[in-house]
C-alpha cells in the first residue's frame, strides 16, 4: 500500500487524517488512479452495477425493517401496511423486491462475463472465488428475504428449500429442526431468517471489499485477456471508468425503474399475496425466476439426496474453475471452439432456467436431464479437454496495439 | 459489443421465459382494455366507485376485505363526510368499556371494513364448507389479476355435458377446476347504480374488477405518476452521462 | 441511487483543449443532475420514517366526561400519549385564578388553559424530560401546588398545570381539542 505522504492533498483536515490514517490515500490509490485497461467494454460495468444494487438494496432493506414485524401473525400485515399506509412504503417495498431480481441480473451478467473473458484464470482464482462466495450468500439472502413477506409462497418456498437438508442420511432431520427452530417452519423460523436476512447483505458488503481488494492486486481483466504492460495500455479508473461505470449505471437503472414503477409484479408471485397457510400448499409453487436452473438441476436427478448434490455441486464446482480450465489463453476471443460451447452454456442456463418453472414431468423432465448433463459435462469434461486441444487465435503484443488498430481489433471481435 | 448485445437478449429472454412460464399454467382469459393499463394509465374513478357499490351490496355479504382501511376511498373520490357518513354505516367492535365488556360502535373512516364472518369456520359453516378469500388483495393474488376477476365474474355456465357438478357446486370457465362454491351472483340490474349507469353483468364485472385492482394497489396512480418523471429524469441523466463520456474519452489517443 | 460523478479536474486527468469550457459545463451539468437525483432519491427514504396514514387517521378521538365527578381525573391515550382530564372543584379553580402572573416561570392566565373552568385537559408529559407526573390519583403526591408532582426530578404544576417549581421549562401542553356537546371531547 502508499505510503502516507505529507502535504498530499490540499485539505489540511485531509492532511491531518491521512497521515494518522491514510484512508485518504487508499481511496485516491485505489479509486481514483487505478489503471483499468482501456479497452474494457460496457459488459466490465456489470461489477459496479452489482456494487450499486447491495447499496441500494441495504439502504430500501434497513428501512423496511424498520417498519416490518416477524411474527407469523403480523408479519403478512405488516407487509400490506408498508403498501398502504406507510409513506413512499410502496416505492421501498417495490425497490427492494424487485431489486432483488435486478441484482441478480446484474450478477449473472457479471458471471458470464467472466466466464467468456476467462477473468477467472491465473492470478485471478480467489478474486474469482470470492465472487462464488458471494453468489452463495446472495443466494441464501435473497431466499430468505423471500420468506418474509409469510405470504403462501413464503411458507412453502420456506418448507421446500429447507426439506433440503433432509436428504441428507443421520444428521439431516435435525439439521431441518434446527434450522426450523421447530417441528415445521413456523414463527421461530421467520424470527430467525428476518435476523439473518438483517445480517447477511452486510456479510454480502464485507465479502464485496474482499472481492474488489483481491481484484486491485492484479488488476481488472480485458476483453483481450492479456495483462496491461503499462500506461500506455490503461486509463485511470477516474474520471474514465466513473463516468462510463456511471452511465451504464443510469441505463441499468431506467430498466429497474420499468419494473418498479410500471410492472411492479411482473417477476414475483400472485400466490405470494396470500397469506402463509400451512394446511394448504398452491398448486404448483417456483421459486424465484433466479434460482430455477438450480432448481430443474434439483428436480433432473431422481433421487432426494442425488439431486441434493447436484445442485450444490453445480454452483460448487465454480470454485474449481480456475483449474478446470486448461488453456493458456483467457478470452474466448481466442478460443474459437470453445467459443461456441459458451454460448451453448449460456443457452443451457437459459433451457434449464425455463424447464425449472415448468412441471418436472414428461418432456420437461427430459429437457432438466439434458441440460443438467450438459451444464456438469461442459464444467468437468469440455473445459479441461479442449483447453488441451484447442490451438488459440495469435494475441496481439498489448492491449494499445489492438486498441490503435482500431478496425482490426473490430474485425477481430466479429469472427 | 456482439457480446453485450448477447448478454442483455439473453437477460432479456431469461425474463420472458420466466414471464410464459408463469402465464402458461393459467386457464386462456380474455383480455380487456383498462383505462388503468399501461405507463399512463389511471383507475377510472367512476368506475371504482359503482364497483364499490357492488361489493357493499353483493360481495361483502361474504367476502371480507380485512386489510383496508374505510379512508382508503378517498382516492377513488370519496370526500370526508362521505366517507364519514359511509363509515357510520358499518358496525364494528369496541371496547373494552369499563366495565370490561366489548360493545359495538358504529365505524369511523379508519376503521377496516368489517368482514361478514367472525372466523374462517364461521364462514366455511355458512357456505357449503368454502371459504370466500378475502378481497383485500385479490386482484394482485390470482394470476391475470383483474382480467381473470373480470372473466370469472361473467364466465358461469351451465357444466357442459359429461361434467359430474358436485353437489352445491357452480360452473365457471375460468375457475382453475371450473367447479367453484361461489354462485353466480352478478345479475342485470342486480343493483341500481347510483349514477345512473345501466347495470349490465359485463358492467357490473368491469367496474367491481376495477375497484378490486384499486384496493388491492391504492397507489396505483401514484406509482405511475411517478414512475414517468423518474424514467424521464433518468432519461436526461443518461444523454448527459452519455455525452460527458464521449467527451471525455475523445481526449483519449 | 443515482450515480454521481467526479467532475474531472480534481482528479487531474482533464485534458485541456479546444472545447474545454464547453467540455466543463457538460460536466458540471451532468454532475448537477446528478446530485438532483441523488438528493430527491433521498426524500421518499426520509419520508417513510414520518407518521404513516394509519397512524395520521387515529389523531383525533372522542372521550366522554359525564363519568368524571368532581374533584376526580381520569387518564386517555392520545397519539400514544396520556392526556389528563381534571374534574376541578371550586377550590382548585380558585387557586388556578388567583395566581399573580408575574410569579410564574411560564406565565399563563388559567383562562387561557381551559375552555369550561372545571374542565383541565393537559398532555401528562412533564414538559422537562417527558416523564408523566404523579397527581391523577387522590394518593398521588400531587407537590406543592395541589396540581401534579413529577417523581423523575421533582417538578411542580398547579391546578392549572402550570409549571410551578423544578427544572420543568414550560407548562403542561393544552392539547387541540373542543367540546362536541356539554360532555364530550374530541381530542385533535
Amino acid at each position: 500500500m502508499a505510503q502516507a505522504q505529507a502535504s498530499k492533498f490540499k485539505n489540511p483536515l485531509v492532511n491531518w487524517i491521512d497521515s494518522r490514517l491514510p484512508i485518504f490515500t487508499m481511496l485516491d490509490h485505489e479509486y481514483n488512479h487505478y489503471p483499468m485497461p482501456r479497452n474494457v467494454n460496457y459488459l466490465w460495468a456489470f461489477g459496479a452495477i452489482a456494487g450499486i444494487m447491495l447499496v441500494i438494496m441495504i439502504a430500501t432493506g434497513l428501512f423496511l425493517a424498520m417498519q416490518y414485524s416477524s411474527h407469523t401473525s403480523l408479519a403478512f400485515d405488516s407487509v400490506e401496511r408498508i403498501m398502504r399506509d406507510v409513506n413512499y412504503g410502496w416505492l421501498l417495498r417495490y425497490v427492494h423486491a424487485n431489486g432483488a431480481s435486478m441484482f441478480f441480473i446484474a450478477v449473472y451478467i457479471h458471471m458470464f462475463r467472466g466466464l467468456y473473458y476467462g477473468s477467472y484464470k491465473a492470478p485471478r482464482e480467489i478474486l474469482w472465488i470470492l465472487g462464488v462466495i458471494i453468489f452463495l450468500v446472495m443466494m441464501g439472502t435473497a431466499f430468505m428475504g423471500y420468506v418474509l413477506p409469510w405470504g403462501q409462497m413464503s411458507f412453502w418456498g420456506a418448507t421446500v428449500i429447507t426439506n433440503l437438508f433432509s436428504a441428507f442420511p443421520i444428521v439431516g432431520d435435525p439439521i431441518v429442526t434446527l434450522l426450523w427452530g421447530g417441528f415445521s417452519v413456523d414463527n421461530p423460523t421467520l424470527n430467525r431468517f428476518f435476523a439473518l436476512h438483517f445480517l447477511l447483505p452486510f456479510v454480502l458488503l464485507g465479502l464485496v471489499i474482499l472481492h474488489t481488494a483481491a481484484l486491485h492486486v492484479c488488476g481488472s481483466n480485458n476483453p483481450l485477456g492479456i495483462d496491461a504492460k503499462g500506461p500506455q495500455d490503461t486509463v485511470p479508473f477516474n474520471p474514465y471508468v466513473t463516468l462510463k461505470d456511471g452511465f451504464a449505471v443510469v441505463m441499468f437503472l431506467i430498466v429497474f425503474a420499468f419494473f418498479v414503477f410500471f410492472m411492479p409484479n411482473y417477476l414475483g408471485h400472485p400466490d405470494n399475496y396470500i397469506p402463509a397457510n400451512p394446511l394448504v400448499t398452491p398448486a404448483h409453487i417456483v421459486p424465484e425466476w433466479y434460482f430455477l436452473p438450480f432448481y430443474a438441476i434439483l428436480r433432473a436427478i431422481p433421487d432426494k439426496l442425488g439431486g441434493v448434490i447436484a445442485m450444490f455441486g453445480s454452483i460448487a464446482l465454480l470454485m474449481a474453475l480456475p483449474w478446470l480450465d486448461t488453456s493458456k489463453v483467457r478470452s474466448c476471443k481466442f478460443r474459437p471452439i470453445y467459443r461456441q460451447f459458451f454460448w451453448i452454456l449460456a443457452i443451457d442456463g437459459l433451457v434449464l432456467g425455463y424447464a425449472g418453472a415448468m412441471p418436472a414431468e414428461g418432456a420437461w423432465l427430459l429437457i432438466a436431464r439434458v441440460g443438467t448433463f450438459y451444464y456438469f459435462f461442459h464444467f468437468l469434461v469440455l473445459l479441461p479437454v479442449l483447453g488441451k486441444l484447442e490451438r488459440p487465435l495469435p494475441l496481439p503484443n498489448s492491449i494499445s496495439e489492438a486498441v490503435l488498430k482500431g478496425a482490426h481489433a473490430k474485425s477481430m471481435e466479429k469472427a | 459489443m456482439r457480446a453485450l448485445k448477447t448478454a442483455i437478449l439473453s437477460a432479456a429472454l431469461a425474463l420472458g421465459l420466466a414471464g410464459a412460464a408463469q402465464a402458461s399454467e393459467a386457464v386462456h382469459l380474455p383480455k380487456q382494455s383498462w383505462p388503468h393499463a399501461g405507463m399512463f394509465g389511471t383507475i377510472d374513478k367512476a368506475a371504482a366507485q359503482r364497483g364499490f357499490q357492488i361489493y357493499k351490496e353483493v360481495c361483502s355479504a361474504c367476502h371480507s376485505m380485512r386489510l383496508v382501511p374505510i379512508r382508503t376511498l378517498a382516492g377513488i373520490g370519496f370526500k370526508d363526510d362521505e366517507l364519514k357518513a359511509l363509515a357510520a354505516g358499518y358496525e364494528v367492535q369496541g371496547g373494552p368499556n369499563d366495565a370490561g365488556e366489548m360493545f359495538m360502535r358504529p365505524a369511523i373512516p379508519a376503521d377496516r371494513f368489517p368482514s361478514p364472518f367472525a372466523n374462517e369456520q364461521a364462514a366455511r359453516a355458512a357456505n357449503n364448507g368454502a371459504l370466500p378469500p378475502d378481497l383485500s388483495l385479490i386482484a394482485k393474488a390470482r394470476v391475470g389479476g383483474e382480467d381473470y376477476l373480470h372473466a370469472f365474474l361473467t364466465g358461469f355456465e351451465e357444466a357442459p355435458a359429461g361434467v359430474n357438478l358436485m353437489p352445491g357446486m357452480n360452473y365457471n370457465k375460468y375457475f382453475p377446476g371450473h367447479q367453484v362454491g361461489m354462485p353466480n351472483i352478478l345479475q342485470p340490474d342486480g343493483v341500481t347504480y347510483a349514477d345512473g349507469t345501466k347495470a349490465t353483468v359485463e358492467q357490473q364485472a368491469r367496474d367491481v374488477s376495477t375497484f378490486l385492482t384499486f384496493v388491492a394497489e391504492p397507489h396505483h396512480d401514484a406509482r405511475k405518476q411517478m414512475g414517468v418523471k423518474v424514467i424521464l429524469f433518468l432519461l436526461v441523466l443518461a444523454g448527459l452521462m452519455y455525452a460527458s463520456k464521449r467527451k471525455l474519452w475523445s481526449t483519449l489517443h | 441511487m443515482a450515480q454521481t460523478t467526479h467532475p474531472p479536474g480534481t482528479g487531474g486527468h482533464a485534458a485541456s483543449g479546444d472545447g474545454s469550457n464547453r467540455r466543463d459545463f457538460l460536466y458540471l451539468a451532468t454532475g448537477a443532475v446528478g446530485v438532483v437525483g441523488a438528493a430527491s432519491a433521498a426524500w421518499p427514504f426520509i419520508s417513510s420514517m414520518n407518521p404513516a396514514a394509519d397512524t395520521l387517521a387515529l389523531a383525533s378521538i372522542d372521550v366522554d366526561l359525564a363519568p368524571v365527578a368532581e374533584g376526580q381525573a381520569i387518564t386517555v391515550t392520545w397519539r400514544g400519549k396520556p392526556v389528563f382530564v381534571r374534574h376541578r372543584n371550586a377550590k382548585e379553580i380558585e387557586q388556578a385564578k388567583t395566581v399573580n402572573l408575574g410569579d410564574l416561570r411560564d406565565p399563563v392566565a388559567d383562562e387561557a388553559r381551559v375552555k369550561k373552568p372545571e374542565w383541565l385537559i393537559v398532555v401528562g408529559i412533564c414538559t422537562h424530560l417527558g416523564c408523566v407526573p404523579l397527581g391523577q390519583k387522590v394518593t398521588d403526591p400531587r407537590g406543592d401546588f395541589e396540581g401534579w408532582f413529577c417523581p423523575c426530578h421533582g417538578s411542580h404544576y398547579d391546578t392549572a398545570g402550570r409549571i410551578r417549581k423544578g427544572p420543568a421549562p414550560a407548562n403542561l401542553v393544552v392539547p387541540t381539542y373542543a367540546f362536541t356537546s356539554d360532555t364530550k371531547i374530541r381530542l385533535g
